[in-house]
C-alpha cells in the first residue's frame, strides 16, 4: 500500500489498520515457526531420498543435488526379490482390510446399541467402553501366547484379527446413529415392510456415512500405529508390515550401511499415501469429532 | 473426542421409540448386528485380559540348569518379582517424567495454535491447519527413524546443534523422544481442541465483545474454559499414550546406545517375553495396565472435582 492511498484515509481508519496489522504480526510468525517445525523433517526426507548414498553425506541436507530419487526407488523395489513391495501389500491388508470390515463390525454393533432396546444393552456397552482404556499394546503379549496355544502366530491372521477389534468405533458408532438416524424413518421402514437388517444397509449407513468415515480413520490409524503386535507375533519377513521391515533394516544399518538409502525411500513410499489421503479427508475428522457438540 | 464423551449422557438412544416388550418384533436382527463385533472382542480383548492374569500367576520351573522348562502355579510369586524388579520401576519413573513434561508441552502448543486459528488474527488457516496435521500421517516408528537420522551427528541438517550436544547421549535422549511424540501429535490434538472451539456459539462471545473484552481476555476467561472437557480428555489419552511408549525407544535403540532393553516399561515387556519368561512379562504386563488405568482414572476424578 503507497503512502499516498494511506494518507487519504481518516486517521482512525489508519491506526486501526495500524493495530490490526500488529496484531496480526506475533500469531502469524507463531503459526510460520511451527510450519517449519512441522514440514521441515518431511522436506528432509524428501530431499534425501531424491539423493545418491554419496551425496546424501556429502551436500546440503536441505537441498537438492542430483535428482536421483526414481533411481532409488527402482533400487528398493529392485532389493531382495522385491519385499518391500510385500511390505506395501501387507500393509494395505492388515491396515486397510482391519478398519474397513472392523468399521463395518463396530457400525453394526454400535448401531443396534443405539437404536434397539434389548436385555443386557448398558451391560454391553459398558464394557465395551470400558475397552477404550485397555492399551492395544497390553494385549499384545498375551494374543501371542493365546495364538502359540493353536499354533498360529507368525500367520497373516494373527495379526489381522485382532486388528478387526475396535471399542472406540462402537462407542463412536453409538454416538452417531443416535444423532443422525431418526426412530420415525426407521418406523416408516417397518411399515413398508422392509427387514432390519436391509433397512440397515440400505438407508441408515447412508445417514452415517460421514461418521462411519470417522471410524475408520480412528481404526487405520490405530492399526497402523500398533507396532508391537506384528513386533511380537511375526517372525517370517513376508508377512511383516511395512513399519516393521523398515524397522528391521534401520537395526541393519551399521553391518548394512547401504541399507541406509533404502530406509529413507522407503519410508517416503510408505507415508506419502497416507498424508495424501489424510488431507484429502481432513474435513470428516473435523465433522466427525465435532459431531456429539453439534447436537 | 471429549465432546463426545462428554455429550454421551444427553445423547442416550431415546427410550420412548422402543417399548419394553418389543423386541420381539426385530427379530434376529440384534443378535445379527452385535455378535460379530462380540465374538471378536471376547476373543481378541477380554480372553487375552483374562489370560494375562491366568498366565500371570505361573512360575517357570526347570529340572536342573538344562533340563526343559515346565510352567507351575506360583501364586502371586511373580508380582513379587515384578515389585522388586528395580529397572521396571525406573522405567516407570522415566515415563512418568517424560509424561510430567511432554504432556504439558505438547497440548500447550496445541491449545495455542488451536486458539490462534479460531481467533481470526490469522490468514490461510486452511493451509496452516493441513500443515500441522501432516506429522500425524507418520507412524510412530517411522518418524523415530526420520528423526534418528536428524539427530545423528553427522548427518543432520542441524549440525549447528548436533555438533555441540550430543542428543542421542544418556543425558538428552528421553527429551529427544519427547520431541518425536510432540512433533507426531500436536496436530492431532490441536485438532480435537479446534473442532471443540468451533463448535461455541457465537453469541456467546457477543457479550465479552460488548464489555470490551480483547482476545486474550476471551481466550482466556471464555473459550479455553469451554474446550476444558477437551483437553482433560486428550492429557487422557496422552497420559496412556505415554505409559505404553513402545516404538519410539525401540527404534531409538540403534540410534543410541542409552536406551537400554528396559528403557520404557513395554520394552521390559518385550525384552523379557523374548527370553522368554512369559509369567513375568504378564505380570509386568497385568500392573502396567493396572496403573495405566489407576493414573487415567485418578486424572479424570481430580479435574472432575476441580469443576466443581
Amino acid at each position: 500500500m503507497t503512502t499516498a492511498v494511506k494518507a487519504a484515509k481518516p486517521t482512525a481508519v489508519k491506526a486501526a489498520k495500524a493495530t490490526a496489522i500488529k496484531q496480526r504480526t506475533l500469531p502469524m510468525l507463531v503459526m510460520a515457526v511451527f510450519t517449519v517445525y512441522f514440514l521441515t523433517p518431511i522436506w528432509w526426507l524428501f530431499v534425501g531420498a531424491s539423493k545418491s548414498s554419496e551425496q546424501f553425506t556429502s551436500t546440503n541436507p536441505l537441498w537438492f543435488a542430483d535428482f536421483d530419487l526414481f533411481t532409488n526407488i527402482s533400487d528398493l523395489v529392485a532389493y531382495r526379490e522385491g519385499v518391500f513391495l510385500r511390505w506395501l501389500l501387507n500393509s494395505v491388508l492388515y491396515t486397510g482390510g482391519a478398519a474397513l470390515l472392523g468399521t463395518l463390525l463396530a457400525a453394526m454393533c454400535g448401531y443396534a446399541l443405539a437404536k434397539y432396546r434389548f436385555r443386557g444393552r448398558e451391560l454391553i456397552f459398558n464394557v465395551v467402553l470400558s475397552g477404550v482404556l485397555v492399551p492395544a499394546t497390553a494385549l499384545a503379549l498375551p494374543l501371542f501366547l493365546i495364538f502359540s496355544k493353536v499354533d498360529a502366530t507368525n500367520t497373516f491372521w494373527s495379526v489381522f484379527l485382532p486388528s478387526l477389534v475396535n471399542p472406540f468405533g462402537v462407542y463412536l458408532a453409538r454416538i452417531y446413529a443416535t444423532a443422525s438416524v431418526p426412530d420415525e424413518l426407521l418406523e416408516a421402514a417397518r411399515i413398508d415392510g422392509s427387514g432390519e437388517v436391509r433397512t440397515f444397509f440400505k438407508v441408515s449407513t447412508r445417514l452415517m456415512f460421514p461418521a462411519l468415515v470417522t471410524i475408520f480413520l480412528f481404526h487405520f490409524v490405530a492399526v497402523w500405529n500398533n507396532f508391537l503386535l506384528p513386533l511380537i507375533m511375526l517372525s517370517d519377513e513376508r508377512l511383516f508390515p511395512v513399519t516393521l521391515g523398515l524397522y528391521t533394516w534401520n537395526t541393519q544399518v551399521n553391518q548394512i550401511p547401504e541399507l541406509r538409502g533404502l530406509v529413507i525411500v522407503g519410508a517416503l513410499l510408505s507415508i506419502t499415501p497416507l498424508v495424501v489421503a489424510f488431507l484429502l479427508l481432513q474435513r470428516f475428522w473435523r465433522n466427525g469429532l465435532g459431531a456429539g457438540a453439534v447436537k | 473426542m471429549t465432546q463426545i464423551l462428554s455429550t454421551d449422557i444427553e445423547a442416550k438412544p431415546d427410550e420412548t421409540a422402543a417399548k419394553p416388550g418389543r423386541a420381539v418384533k426385530y427379530g434376529w436382527a440384534v443378535p445379527f448386528f452385535v455378535v460379530p463385533f462380540g465374538l471378536l472382542f471376547v476373543l481378541f480383548y477380554l480372553l487375552p485380559i483374562g489370560y494375562a492374569i491366568v498366565q500371570s500367576l505361573y512360575t517357570v520351573e526347570r529340572t536342573g540348569t538344562f533340563g526343559p522348562a515346565r510352567e507351575v502355579f506360583g501364586g502371586l510369586v511373580q508380582y513379587q518379582r515384578v515389585f522388586e524388579n528395580g529397572p521396571f520401576w525406573e522405567s516407570i519413573g522415566r515415563v512418568l517424567l517424560f509424561g510430567v513434561v511432554q504432556v504439558p508441552v505438547m497440548l500447550g502448543v496445541a491449545l495455542i495454535l488451536a486458539l490462534l486459528l479460531d481467533s481470526g488474527l490469522v490468514k490461510g488457516r486452511r493451509f496452516f491447519r493441513l500443515a500441522f496435521f501432516v506429522p500425524y500421517a507418520v507412524p510412530g516408528v517411522i518418524a523415530a527413524i526420520m528423526w534418528g537420522f536428524l539427530y545423528s551427528p553427522n548427518l543432520s541438517p542441524l549440525k549447528s546443534v548436533t555438533s555441540v550436544v550430543d542428543l542421542l547421549s544418556a543425558d538428552f535422549v528421553l527429551w529427544a523422544m519427547a520431541n518425536v511424540v510432540t512433533w507426531v501429535y500436536v496436530g492431532y490434538n490441536m485438532l480435537i481442541i479446534y473442532s471443540s472451539l468451533l463448535a461455541i456459539p457465537t453469541e456467546v462471545y457477543e457479550a465479552a465483545k460488548l464489555d470490551g473484552a480483547g482476545a486474550i481476555r476471551v481466550a482466556w476467561s471464555i473459550k479455553i474454559p469451554l474446550v476444558m472437557p477437551a483437553i482433560v480428555l486428550t492429557t487422557v489419552f496422552s497420559i496412556i499414550g505415554t505409559l505404553q511408549l513402545l516404538a519410539e525407544p525401540q527404534v531409538f535403540r540403534s540410534f543410541s546406545s542409552a536406551v537400554t532393553s528396559t528403557y520404557t516399561p513395554n520394552l521390559t515387556v518385550y525384552s523379557t517375553s523374548s527370553i522368554p519368561n512369559f509369567p513375568l512379562a504378564a505380570a509386568f504386563s497385568v500392573v502396567l495396565a493396572l496403573a495405566t488405568f489407576v493414573l487415567s482414572f485418578a486424572f479424570l476424578k481430580a479435574t472432575q472435582r476441580g469443576d466443581r
